[in-house]
């Protein structure tokens, strides 16, 4: 009899940390062809439509960015809180909470022509989220609370105050009893003229970047790593974990919120009771198959604002139900996840025998 | 030593018509290098307490590991009441009626006793019987027991109670308990002994590892001595005394290890310790109670004791990974550090090497450089303003490689791909190369092979000849002997007062490590 086992490597492997997301894409792949099977379509076409039809189109490839910018700046976020043990569930409500505060900012500044109103959108929609998050960063640092069940169930909260607010004090009177309120016109700039790609997804590029030197170069990354990777080795290097708490969920929720001021006010130039199609769980997947590396989560980013931008198109071309997007997506979750087992274990068959037991 | 032959002999000889429970003849067990047990013969009479004496590191835990089937000898016998047997695990121990309590319990804390009681069992028992059964066994032998009670609610003795209860409910004849009183109160630990007692009187054999001297002396029958893997006695505890038990344990050769040297003259106090006393962290932690010496440059200091102790306890409060009460309790360098955190502690010179190498003084999965920065982003040239600099972390990898002679693969490799000795010269070289003022190390060398030993012993000589202070906490008698200038024992959170190492016989040592300070008076 043959049975498999897990042999740790010495060290991790290189080859497996690249090849592994592309595995779970791989995988990902043969899973959904299943899934379209199963619902009765065929599978190439079905493929076909979800990641070949978005990237020939000129519209759509404008849209992928345009989905990309706030998938990007908020994994990039979420990296430092899970390259640092802190586990951020709620980037949803964060995202949710900085279109409010954007949102408002935008309120104030409506019709009055100041040109301090986007700096103003930016600042109120960083400080929304970011207030959000150091909920469960403070919970967690003072009571001990899990931030993965606090911070997931503030996403709740955050979504009932925007449906209230949209629906009460924020509701346009002219909007014939619409759940909406008042078309912004603080105007977010335009990167590329005629398309709705905002200023968020440059900023959401340097977010990136400088996500990435601050984890390579300086002692602030340093720390985040090795928190993560062994606090008792922190503690005696004298990094606080309680600090870096704080600053990991300020900076996931700052982002985050910036995400959903610049959507709000960019892109969508109105507060909606739904803001979000789940950028801020999509995100976690993002910020995994980045391999929590913020040029990682880049191409993460774009990955997944294929999924949104094909499954919209499946929809509507071969009415393949929504929800088969997050199905997807929680399918590349799973494969990452499981694939990077890959790096630290490599895989062996071994013949049967009791003194292997051991 | 030499007695302790010939009452060996005395035991081999015929005359006990008694089958013994166990029986093992020349168990041989290697770990890579390190002989862990060497041709050891051992033999449990039905109806004995009998126990297993030694230090940490004897090959005690390795003896009864093998005995339970966790380990399989590289070569020697174990036979069972006569018949010759290979014992290829516990569940095969437990068949043949082996049980054991180890010293760390595996209990569900969210499960209630009688639960984690049922899920040792093999099934086919219902809840009901097997309540009654461990109604019944907890009543014949005294070990009160709430089958309801959940067990995150109970005491560590309690407990310890479940699991002897779950081996008595299989009907061990041979019962093996790993240090079982390391963790009781001394309350807990006479109800423990009357337990025993009665097990051993119904003829079932008992097992027991231990470094207590004072508990030998009144419970036990029969004691098999350890030392360096090596059998190297067997007596009744009963005829003997505390001294003469240590000095089997320990060896009297071992101060003649000691190479003297010339008498440095006294540096400056680098490192003072006042009455430092701290609670109980948790349930398994030690308290301090009123730990004062002083470290004075050129010199090493070395705390002995037998592990938990309050070792780890004292370690993190000079570290500063714990802060102490008052801020006088520790002085760096003649200033107050009691409420400084580490970092602040090795910008006053210190530097400190903890026991664990892996998840403590080193990030297992972080490279060597990043590992040099752990220690060194507060003091050494490793930042320069806000960005690290690699260039200046790899040349600390270079440099302890070559004057620790550290083996490895690559440049940088992740500290966890190095060996236990190289990671430990390592961990060592890394912060003696900063030539710290205080250098504060736990177990300098535990599980490291001679070579790794021999050059970080050498290191810490050369450190202290050099000026600077050397603190090193340690249960390797033969280390202390070898390199420390002055001993303290540290027992149960209390620490003794410093000898000169001259003056400190092995036979002494042992009985301040086990706490028989007040009997070894009675015995001179």
């Amino acid at each position: 009899m043959l049975r498999i086992v897990l042999e740790r490597r010495a060290e991790p492997s290189l080859v497996m940390s690249i090849l592994s997301p592309l595995l779970a894409v791989c995988l990902t792949l043969a899973a959904s062809a299943v899934l379209f099977l199963a619902l009765g379509k065929d599978p190439l076409k079905a493929m076909h439509a979800y990641f070949v039809a978005p990237l020939i189109d000129p519209w759509s490839l404008q849209e992928l960015i345009v989905k990309a910018t706030p998938l990007v700046m908020i994994g990039v976020g979420l990296s430092f809180c899970y390259l640092s043990n802190n586990w951020n569930i709620g980037a949803e409500g964060q995202y949710v909470m900085g279109g409010i505060f954007g949102g408002w900012a935008a309120l104030l500044f409506h019709q009055s022509g100041s040109p301090l109103g986007v700096p103003a959108v930016m600042a109120m929609g960083a400080a929304g989220g970011m207030l959000l998050a150091l909920v469960p960063a403070v919970l967690k640092v003072r009571l001990g609370t899990n931030e993965i069940l606090t911070s997931l169930m503030l996403v709740y909260i955050a979504e009932l105050l925007l449906d209230y607010l949209v629906r009460g004090p924020w509701r346009d009177p002219r909007a014939l009893n619409f759940p909406q309120s008042v078309t912004f016109d603080v105007g977010i700039p335009i990167l590329v003229e005629g398309s709705r790609i905002h200023v968020g997804a440059a900023l959401a590029v340097v977010a990136a970047i400088g996500g990435f030197l601050v984890l390579r170069g300086t002692l602030k990354g340093f720390e985040v790593r090795v928190l993560g990777q062994a606090p008792r080795a922190a503690a005696f290097a004298g990094f606080s974990p309680a600090r870096t708490t704080l600053l990991v969920f300020a900076l996931s929720g700052a982002l985050a919120g910036l995400a959903g001021a610049l959507e709000v006010v960019g892109t969508m130039n109105q507060l909606r009771p739904t803001i979000s199609p789940g950028y801020g769980f999509a995100a976690i997947i993002v910020a995994f198959l980045g391999r929590l590396n913020p040029i990682g989560v880049i191409v993460a980013g774009l990955l997944l604002a294929l999924s949104y931008l094909g499954g919209e198109n499946a929809q509507i071309m071969m009415k393949i139900p929504l929800n088969a997007t997050r199905v997807l997506q929680g399918l590349l979750l799973f494969f990452v996840l499981a694939c990077d087992l890959l790096i630290l274990y490599r895989i062996r068959i071994r013949p049967w025998s009791r003194a292997g037991q051991g | 030593m030499a007695e302790a032959v010939d009452r060996q002999s005395e035991q081999g000889a015929p005359g006990r018509a008694l089958l013994p429970v166990v029986a093992a003849a020349g168990l041989v067990k290697r770990f890579g290098l390190l002989t862990a047990n060497d041709r050891i013969d051992l033999r449990v009479d039905p109806g004995e307490i009998h126990a297993l004496l030694g230090e940490n590191g004897a090959g005690k835990s390795t003896l009864v590991k093998m005995l339970y089937g966790l380990l399989q000898p590289d070569s020697g016998t174990i036979q069972w009441r006569g018949e010759p047997v290979v014992i290829d695990g516990p569940a095969a121990a437990r068949r043949l009626g082996i049980g054991m309590v180890f010293q760390h319990f595996s209990l569900f804390d969210s499960l209630t006793v009688a639960e984690n009681v049922a899920l040792a069992l093999d099934g086919g028992e219902s809840r009901a019987a097997l309540a009654r059964r461990l109604a019944k066994v907890s009543a014949d032998y005294g070990l009160a027991l709430e089958p309801d009670r959940y067990v995150h609610t109970l005491s560590v003795g309690e407990r310890q109670r479940i699991e002897i209860v779950r081996c008595l409910l299989q009907d061990p004849r041979l019962l093996i308990l790993d240090e079982p009183t390391a963790v009781l109160t001394p309350q807990e630990a006479d109800q423990l002994f009357r337990t025993l007692g009665r097990l051993a009187r119904e003829g079932r054999a008992i097992l027991y590892i231990t470094h207590r001297l004072d508990e030998v002396r009144r419970f036990c029958h029969r004691a098999t001595i350890l030392r360096h893997g090596k059998v190297v006695g067997v007596c009744d505890p009963r005829h003997e005394t505390p001294a003469t038990l240590a000095r089997m344990m320990i060896g009297a050769d071992v101060g003649s290890v000691h190479d003297r040297r010339a008498d440095v003259a006294a540096g400056p106090v680098r490192l003072a310790v006042r009455d430092l006393t701290s609670a109980r962290e948790d349930r398994h932690g030690v308290a301090l109670r009123g730990v004062s010496f002083d470290v004075r440059g050129g010199e090493i200091l070395a705390i002995a004791g037998v592990a938990g102790n309050g070792q780890a306890e004292l370690f993190a409060h000079i570290s500063g990974e714990r802060a102490s009460d008052r801020n006088d309790m520790v002085a760096i360098s003649g200033l107050d550090a009691g409420d400084k955190g580490i970092g602040e502690r090795r910008k006053l010179g210190a530097a400190f090497v903890p026991e664990e190498r892996l998840g403590h003084a080193a990030a297992p999965r972080l490279s060597l450089s990043d590992n040099a920065i752990l220690t060194g982003h507060g003091i050494s040239r490793l930042m320069s303003g806000w960005r690290i600099d690699r260039a200046a972390a790899l040349a600390v990898v270079d440099a302890v490689t070559q004057g620790f002679d550290v083996r490895k693969g690559r440049r940088d490799p992740e500290a966890a791909s190095l060996s236990g000795g190289n990671l430990q010269k390592f961990v060592v070289g890394r912060e003696i190369l900063r030539d710290p003022a205080l250098l504060v190390v736990s177990q300098p060398t535990w599980g490291v092979d001679a070579g790794a030993a021999a050059i970080i012993r050498q290191a810490l000589v050369d450190l202290a000849r050099r000026g600077s202070a050397v603190l090193m906490i340690s249960q390797d008698l033969d280390e202390i002997f070898q390199i420390a200038d002055r001993i303290a024992v540290i027992h149960d959170g209390r620490i003794s007062a410093c000898h000169p190492i001259a003056e400190m016989s092995s036979e002494r040592l042992g009985l301040l490590m086990g706490g028989a300070e007040q009997v070894d008076a009675g015995a001179r």
